[in-house]
């Protein structure tokens, strides 16, 4: 008889899930959901490998397991450390945990260029939002900020150095989607830079996805490039008979224009699975080439989280606005929305604004 | 680009990790392509990593993480002073001085002819034996201005005999 | 007169070479260990002895062998840490140097007790001419039936490889270490898995230091009993310390860890005093990663009584008192040095070995450089001073690595016990320009032609 498989039972924030044996910590707190879930620039859950650098979805381990209930001395990465039966786990329940991530955001920004007004990942940065919920306002650091020359990486692909976090997820990318990675991490500390040291395109039939798992604006489609903000876009599902990819995608449109084509992302930003179960990862040519509508059977608005800016211009299920007027109005229904002067001889209507010389004054409008 | 002497060596070194693991072999080959051709161009990391069934950026990657690999030519005679504590509260900062104004460079400089390059670095493990620097294989100790006068005329009288 | 294990016979004639090493009862142990002992038995033996280990950390050199898994038809591998890189230790170095034999015979022990046939050394980069000495002595070895197929008969089969890093001081942490053999950058990997399961190649694999595996010598010859009479408490054996600053005898010394700090630096069988007659100011006793004590907090605990040269008493008091004995890199300031700017050094020190892989070390020690730069010239607030604190207290056991930690706690500590000298620079920026700068007017670097 096969022997029921146990599951482990670990308390984040004080709510209790169970969880098969070998889920990290991270993937326990997104089941809950919501604040508990540490927040992560680095681990991608699609990416084998990822997590542990940038230090931001740090928890404290109160208690390390039933057996072994010792809290653990430091605070440890969740996306890398996997739950034991019994574990206690603090996030936002911890004062430690949200000093040090209010210091590693600050050291994060310590070198971030802030130029979020011409960055085209304003609105679904993944930094932005981190300093937003987990920073602290100023910034402390008075030196000059670090910067990076620039290069080229070809036609699709818009590489900011300067922007990057060193998160290694496009590193990931290349070497685990792609058969010949040219790009990677040259240098060191902090002069640690993404690069191809020679300048080479990146031209691999996948490599756009480096663009959607950039937690940052340092890799961006260059066919985007400054053409819109995000909130002004309306995101959409669609998909076509890709013969290289699953061609499930998010086009992002204002009218009928595509202005942009992605991956379909989860509420952790992360690329969703497509319906062949598998990571819906998208070639170049459905992301970069087809920018008519008519290239797409369009599913309809993709589900955007409230907090999300770009839920501006979120259509789905539109909800009107009830009728109010009538009801405080007593029944009546207003005939003209509205011409103060039918009811009211304040700022006397035979003055004509457009006659004073400069702008109104409240003695304009005194009777003589 | 290597000698055969050098190649032979690559295949020695190879030998030494398991089947499939030639990687290992990326830093002793850089320092063995860097002895014989002075610095690491492009072209060197690339013929390595063909040597090594590598894709470039790994190469590159590596090369340029290490601080011993030089990127760019450098004059014949390094001079890579150690500044760090033990050699900073032994004079290292006197020696540096010294060194750039009989050279005439700055750190990271190279003499006109070509000849001496002046870096710092951090810590090389001599510190009981401060000031020092590195010159090629050796280390340099117990530095003083004249035995810095003497390292320089040393260097001289090689490069004439070489020349 | 103290014990000595390691470097009794550092001074004999030619002792570099096999013939003199083994005419001096060189590779004893290895006879002892192959053909009496079980690998079992020798970890057992190094476990009874006490070692720890002599990297820094101070683990357990047994308790570590005793870690390492053993699948089924997986290849084992002991790698040998000679990546010496902490400023001011250089002890390894001279046991490479000097004594290449006892490295290798403790080598064939440590290999022999973890079931390792291929054993690697790694060394840093800038000692160039080492690699030469040891594979001189690894061939010499091979000769005489040292290494090679079936040692002396027992079917154990060895082969010990030279590595060599290329400049880089994360190499000396175990994982970077790994990765550097490999092939790659030198980050350091997050652990689990460690590398007692999944190490070199994902193999099974031991990283010890240079120091800790000649070690394993000794111990076989005396036998672990005797080691760990040896020394006192947890401190067993004898410690190589490579002592350097403002000293009179800067070299490297074995000592039996029974002997106080005060007689390590005024004996002449030590450190012979300080420099020129001049008082001591501070001492940073293990390594620059660890805390620099003023003196009075050197010489004597908080408590008052007297600090010894071992483990337990180098860290008494915790970091609010004490200090560590990390690697053994005992380096001493004289009263005319500045903390601020020794401190300097070492910030920029670690700035610069830095892998760049998290975000508290990439981004926090080239902070920590910047702020004590700006202090050390004389442009400081008092505010920097608290700044610094918070700094190295946000990266301080937050980062991948114990590299952050390094940094951290030098900056720390001498914030805790300088900080009036730090507080001097803010208040007198004209004169800490010139301070400490008496010896090289000149020595400020002249402006770069455009």
């Amino acid at each position: 008889m096969a022997e029921e498989k146990k599951l482990f039972k670990v308390t984040i924030d004080n709510i209790t899930v169970e969880v098969e044996p070998g889920t990290t910590i991270l993937n326990a707190a997104r089941l809950v959901g919501g604040e508990v879930a540490p927040p992560a620039m680095c681990y991608y859950s699609k990416l084998k490998g990822s997590g542990g650098k940038c230090r931001t979805c740090l928890v404290e381990v109160a208690a390390g397991s039933t057996a072994d209930p010792r809290p653990m001395p430091k605070l440890v990465a969740s996306c890398r450390t996997t739950v034991m039966d019994g574990m206690i786990v603090k996030n936002i329940t911890s004062e430690r945990v949200q000093d040090a991530r209010a210091g590693i955001v600050e050291f994060l920004l310590l070198n971030h260029p802030l130029d979020c007004p011409i960055c085209d990942q304003a609105g679904e940065c993944h930094l932005q939002e981190l300093s937003y919920e987990h920073g602290k306002e100023g910034t402390r650091y008075e030196f000059g900020k670090r910067t990076f020359k620039k290069h080229d990486l070809g036609p699709y692909i818009q590489l900011h150095m300067t922007r990057c976090i060193l998160c290694y997820r496009c590193v990931f990318v290349a070497d685990q989607l792609t058969n010949k990675r040219v790009h990677g991490v040259l240098d060191r500390g902090d002069h640690a830079e993404i690069a191809t040291y020679i300048e080479k395109a990146l031209d691999n039939d996948f490599i756009g996805n480096v663009i959607d798992v950039c937690p940052v604006g340092a890799l961006t489609d260059k066919t985007f490039r400054f053409k819109n903000r995000v909130w002004f876009t309306k995101p959409m599902d669609a998909h076509r008979d890709c013969p290289t990819c699953c061609g499930e995608v998010q086009l992002w449109m204002r009218g009928d224009e595509v202005f942009r084509v992605t991956a379909r992302k989860d509420e952790w930003g992360e690329i969703k699975d497509a319906s062949d179960g598998k990571t819906g990862w998208i070639c170049n040519e459905c992301r970069f080439e087809k920018k008519d509508a008519k290239d797409w059977i369009i599913d309809g608005p993709t589900h955007v989280s409230r907090h999300s800016v770009i839920s501006a211009n979120h259509y789905e299920k539109v909800i009107q606005p009830q009728e109010t007027l009538p009801e405080v109005m007593g029944g009546r229904n207003p005939k003209l929305l509205m011409d103060i002067h039918s009811i009211s001889e304040v700022n006397r209507p035979d003055i004509h604004l457009s006659e004073i010389e400069g702008p109104a004054h409240s003695d304009d409008f005194n009777e003589p | 680009m290597l000698t055969d002497a050098g190649l032979n060596k690559v295949k020695e070194i190879v030998a030494r990790y398991p089947e499939g693991k030639q990687k290992s072999a990326l830093i002793p080959v850089l320092h063995l392509a860097q002895d014989e051709l002075g610095w690491l161009s492009a072209d060197t990391m690339d013929y390595v990593a063909a040597l090594l069934q590598l894709e470039p950026v790994e190469v590159y990657e590596v090369a340029t993480f290490y601080s011993m690999f030089h990127l760019k030519p450098v004059g014949r005679y390094l001079f890579e002073v150690c500044q760090t504590g033990p050699c900073m509260v032994s004079g290292a900062d006197d020696i540096i001085g010294y060194i750039q104004q009989r050279l005439g460079i700055n750190v990271g400089e190279t003499t006109p002819d070509g000849l001496f390059t002046l870096k710092t670095v951090e810590c090389l493990g001599a510190c009981g034996y401060a000031p020092m620097m590195q010159l090629g294989k050796h280390y340099r100790e117990h530095l003083t201005r004249e035995r810095v006068d003497e390292i320089i005329e040393e260097c001289r009288q090689k490069a004439g005999l070489l020349n | 007169m103290s014990v000595k294990l390691l470097l009794e016979k550092a001074h004999v004639e030619g002792i570099r070479s096999y013939d003199v090493y083994r005419r001096e009862g060189g590779y004893r142990a290895v006879e002892k260990a192959l053909k009496t002992m079980s690998p079992e038995a020798i970890v057992e033996e190094v476990k009874k002895s006490g070692l720890r280990g002599r990297g820094g950390a101070g683990f357990p050199t047994g308790m570590k062998w005793s870690f390492i898994a053993k699948p089924e038809g997986v290849p084992r591998h002991l790698v040998c840490n000679a990546d010496e890189s902490e400023p001011g230790t250089f002890k390894d170095r001279y046991l490479m140097e000097f004594l290449p034999h006892l490295l290798i015979e403790g080598l064939i022990i440590s290999s022999f007790a973890l079931g390792s046939n291929a054993t690697y050394i790694y060394i840093r980069g800038e000692y160039a001419w080492i690699p030469d000495i040891l594979e001189h002595a690894i061939r010499e070895a091979k000769a005489n039936g040292w290494l090679g197929k079936n040692i002396l008969g027992t079917g154990f089969d060895l082969e010990i490889y030279v590595q060599r890093g290329a400049g880089a001081y994360i190499c000396g942490e175990e994982t970077a270490l790994i990765e550097s053999l490999e092939g790659k950058r030198g980050n350091p990997r997050i652990k689990p898995p460690f590398p007692a399961v999944k190490g070199v190649w994902d193999r099974p694999t031991v990283v010890n230091n240079v120091e800790s595996l000649a070690a394993v010598v000794p111990i076989i010859n005396i036998g672990a009993e005797e080691y760990a009479k040896i020394g006192v408490g947890r401190s067993t054996g004898t410690k190589l310390i490579s002592a350097c600053g403002n000293i009179n005898k800067p070299g490297v010394y074995e000592i039996d860890m029974t002997i106080s700090v005060e007689e390590f630096i005024y004996s002449d069988e030590y450190c012979g005093g300080i420099k020129n007659g001049k008082r001591l100011k501070a001492c940073i006793p293990g390594g620059s990663s660890v805390p620099i004590l003023p003196a009075n907090l050197l010489l004597k605990t908080a408590k008052g009584e007297t600090r010894y040269m071992n483990y337990e008493s180098l860290s008494d008091g915790g970091f609010a008192t004490g200090s560590m004995m990390g690697s053994g890199g005992f380096i001493v300031l004289d009263e005319d040095q500045c903390v601020v700017k020794n401190t300097y050094t070492l910030a920029r020190f670690y700035r610069h070995e830095s892998c760049g892989q998290c975000s508290p070390c990439r981004e926090g020690t080239g902070w920590m450089e910047k702020i004590l730069k700006k202090i050390d010239s004389g442009k400081g607030a008092m505010s920097d001073i608290d700044l610094l604190w918070d700094i190295q207290r946000k990266i301080e056991g937050n980062t991948i690595c114990p590299l952050g930690d390094a940094a951290a706690w030098p900056v720390a500590a001498a914030i805790r016990h300088f900080r009036d000298e730090f507080e001097w620079h803010v208040k007198n920026p004209e004169e800490c320009l010139v301070r400490n700068y008496g010896l090289a007017g000149y020595a400020e670097p002249r402006p770069i032609p455009a």
